[in-house]
């Protein structure tokens, strides 16, 4: 099989959770093979990064250059087009990098493109199989890519097992050189930090969470009432907040807030894995969602199949009555 | 400004239970309600903003079947000026990049300075946009959640982890994928919809795209679709039963064990 290439990607000097997941999909790929590492950027953080990598990779690539001081995938395209074989089969992260970076990259490389694969079944001859998920994880399905011309595959992010082992005992190649022509059409700004909101959901110990099943901007009212009788905060999914029905500081998820509470109730969430990726530390799940088959319930402790807007109020006067 | 909007059609997953079918083939078609994916009418609803604000038109556009002018119709009624279905049997079966090179073709037939897509669909891909953008030289910028016009140029903000926003400055013509909130799409009435019921909308084949039909379609798939199934995750919840005051009961129980009461 042609050489296998990871994007890594980083920040303040620490290389994001990915970089060790990457590492197992390709050990599922090429149980023996000899995976290469490109790190880019600049300066102290980039030289950390690359060096922890060597861990990690039997060979680390390092590109140090102004132009790379920030991610910007266009540049980040450019380099890899200069400087990878035409065959080479490259993993990227499945986040928002790695979606601006892979389906152009697959174009520019003139390679199969293969997007938010969550587990890989392996490769026979020039084919890959891999499992992927459609419909918000409703359903999975068996895709098969033809990577005997190289391929972009983007790995969902936690999907797979990290490799800590860190035996590769790698080296690092400043390839700084070799990096070519990096102009752009696109120049990155700046980061404008995301809202601070009057509530902070992450400080909280229980969350009653609503999801588009709460159906009616009115209706969150029940979850307030219910939240009010535990003595917990009402957090919520992306949906409610594109509704503007609650401020972007109650959201949960990968483009949200990280939570961490001990009790986390979800209510008409379907379960996204852009929603589950904002919960951490392994709290007591509670699913109640009308649709058994939501792919809440297979991460839940507990589930309850339910009409939300019948059973909340039921459950807050229960509380109320203690 | 000419916008160009890609949009798909796609079973409404608030309307349906998506279920595989009996022999894992497909899901389960018949009965299913379809409607416009979410993100392509926040796109529709960000470039007739951009119109109404610059001047110019919107056309709306999309790879299908003769049931996909629907959907047209209906970004249509919301405000879009043109639509444009392409339509052959030799479309059919096409994976992302088959369907990002049908909408390359259209691009060059006609003259766009902006062409936006959903950030992402039903397969979840998040791939046309990109592919398109890669194909047609252009400039691309994924989930995008502001845009500014700016002489020649645009302003424009990504969201990315933690809801943070990274502000990119981004050359005309270019592609970008629209990312949900970034606007309220407007409601379409039954009204607006009877309005566009009798506008023509063109329809290209292969033919008239000048496109070669064994490298679109299945034919042409690097990606296959071999089986669709649902995964057997293990054990999952403990779900609750019995009556109202039953399953209430036990909650309580098990939310004072875990801290879930003050
Ligand atoms: C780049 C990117 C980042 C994203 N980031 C986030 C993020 O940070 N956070 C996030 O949440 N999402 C995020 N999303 C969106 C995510 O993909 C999902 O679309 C979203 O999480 C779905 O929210 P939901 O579960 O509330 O809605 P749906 O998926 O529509 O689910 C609604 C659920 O409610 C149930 N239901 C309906 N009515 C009732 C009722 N009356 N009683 C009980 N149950 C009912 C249904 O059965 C269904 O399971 C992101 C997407 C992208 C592309
Ligand atoms: C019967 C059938 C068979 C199929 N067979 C295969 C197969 O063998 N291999 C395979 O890989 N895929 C197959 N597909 C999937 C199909 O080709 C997908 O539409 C394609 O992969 C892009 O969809 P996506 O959900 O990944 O789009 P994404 O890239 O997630 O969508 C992002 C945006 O791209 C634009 N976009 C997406 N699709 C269209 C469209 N059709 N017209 C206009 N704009 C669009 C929209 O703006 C959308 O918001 C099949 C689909 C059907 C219905």
């Amino acid at each position: 099989m042609a050489d296998i290439y990871a994007y890594i990607t980083y920040k303040g000097g620490v290389a994001d959770d990915s970089s060790l997941e990457l590492i197992a999909a390709a050990k599922k790929l090429d149980a023996g093979a000899a995976v290469t590492a490109i790190v880019t950027g600049s300066g102290a953080d980039l030289d950390k990064v690359a060096d922890d990598m060597a861990a990690s990779y039997a060979k680390v690539l390092k590109f140090n250059l102004d132009a790379l001081a920030y991610p910007n995938a266009e540049v980040v395209r450019n380099l890899m087009v200069n400087v990878l074989p035409a065959d080479a089969i490259v993993l990227v992260s499945h986040d928002t990098f790695g979606m601006d970076l892979g389906p152009g990259l697959s174009i520019k490389l003139e390679s199969t493109f293969i997007a938010d694969v969550v587990d890989i079944e392996g490769v026979d001859g020039g084919s890959l199989k891999v499992i992927r998920q459609e419909y918000s994880g409703m359903v999975s399905t068996h895709v098969t890519g033809d990577i005997s011309t190289g391929a972009v595959i983007n790995i969902r992010p936690g999907a797979f097992a990290p490799d800590e082992s860190k035996s590769a005992g790698g080296s690092v190649e400043d390839k700084s050189a070799d990096a070519g022509d990096l102009t752009a059409q696109r120049t990155f700004l700046e980061i404008v930090e995301a809202e601070v909101g009057d509530v902070d959901i992450t400080k909280s110990d229980v969350l009653v969470s609503v999801g588009r099943g709460i159906e009616d901007e009115e209706n969150i009212e029940i979850a307030e009432e219910l939240a009010k009788a535990m003595g917990a905060v009402v957090s919520c999914s992306r949906p409610i907040v594109d509704a503007k029905w609650l401020e972007k500081s109650r959201q949960v998820g990968t483009s949200g807030q990280t939570v961490k509470p001990k009790v986390y109730m979800a209510c008409g969430i379907s379960g996204s894995f852009q929603h589950l990726g904002g919960i951490k530390g392994s709290p007591f799940i509670v699913a109640i969602n009308k649709n058994v088959k939501a792919p809440i319930f297979q991460v839940a402790d507990v589930g309850i199949e339910v009409d939300i807007l019948e059973f909340l109020p039921e459950l807050t006067d229960a509380i109320n009555e203690l | 400004m000419e916008i160009l909007v890609c949009v798909k059609r796609v079973p409404d997953t608030a309307e349906n239970e998506i279920e595989v079918n009996r022999d894992g083939s497909d899901i389960e078609r018949d009965d299913l309600v379809y409607s416009v994916n979410e993100w392509d009418n926040y796109a529709v609803e960000e470039a007739i903003q951009l119109r109404d604000k610059v001047g110019g038109s919107v056309t709306v556009i999309t790879v299908g079947d003769d049931e996909s002018e629907e959907v047209l119709r209906r970004e249509m009624a919301m405000g879009a000026d043109n639509g444009l279905l392409l339509c052959d049997d030799a479309f059919e079966g096409s994976d992302g990049k088959g369907i990002a090179s049908l909408l390359k073709a259209a691009v060059e037939k006609g003259k766009y300075d902006l062409i936006l897509s959903g950030a992402l669909a039903d397969d979840g891909a998040g791939q046309v946009g990109g592919m398109l953008a890669a194909m047609l030289d252009y400039p691309y910028a994924s989930l995008v959640n502001k845009i500014e016009v700016a002489d020649g140029k645009l302003k424009v903000g990504r969201e990315i982890e933690g809801g943070n926003q990274e502000m990119n400055e981004i050359q005309l013509p270019c592609v970008l994928s629209i990312q949900t909130g970034i606007n309220e799409p407007r409601y379409v009435g039954i009204r607006g919809i009877r309005k566009v019921a009798s506008v023509e909308i063109p329809q290209h084949g292969a033919t008239d795209l000048g496109v070669d039909p064994t490298a679109v379609g299945a034919a042409g798939a690097k990606v296959k679709r071999v089986d669709y199934f649902v995964p057997d995750m293990g054990e999952g919840a403990e779900m609750l039963e019995g009556s109202t005051e039953e399953i209430t009961a036990k909650l309580i129980e098990l939310l004072k064990a875990k801290g879930g009461l003050k």
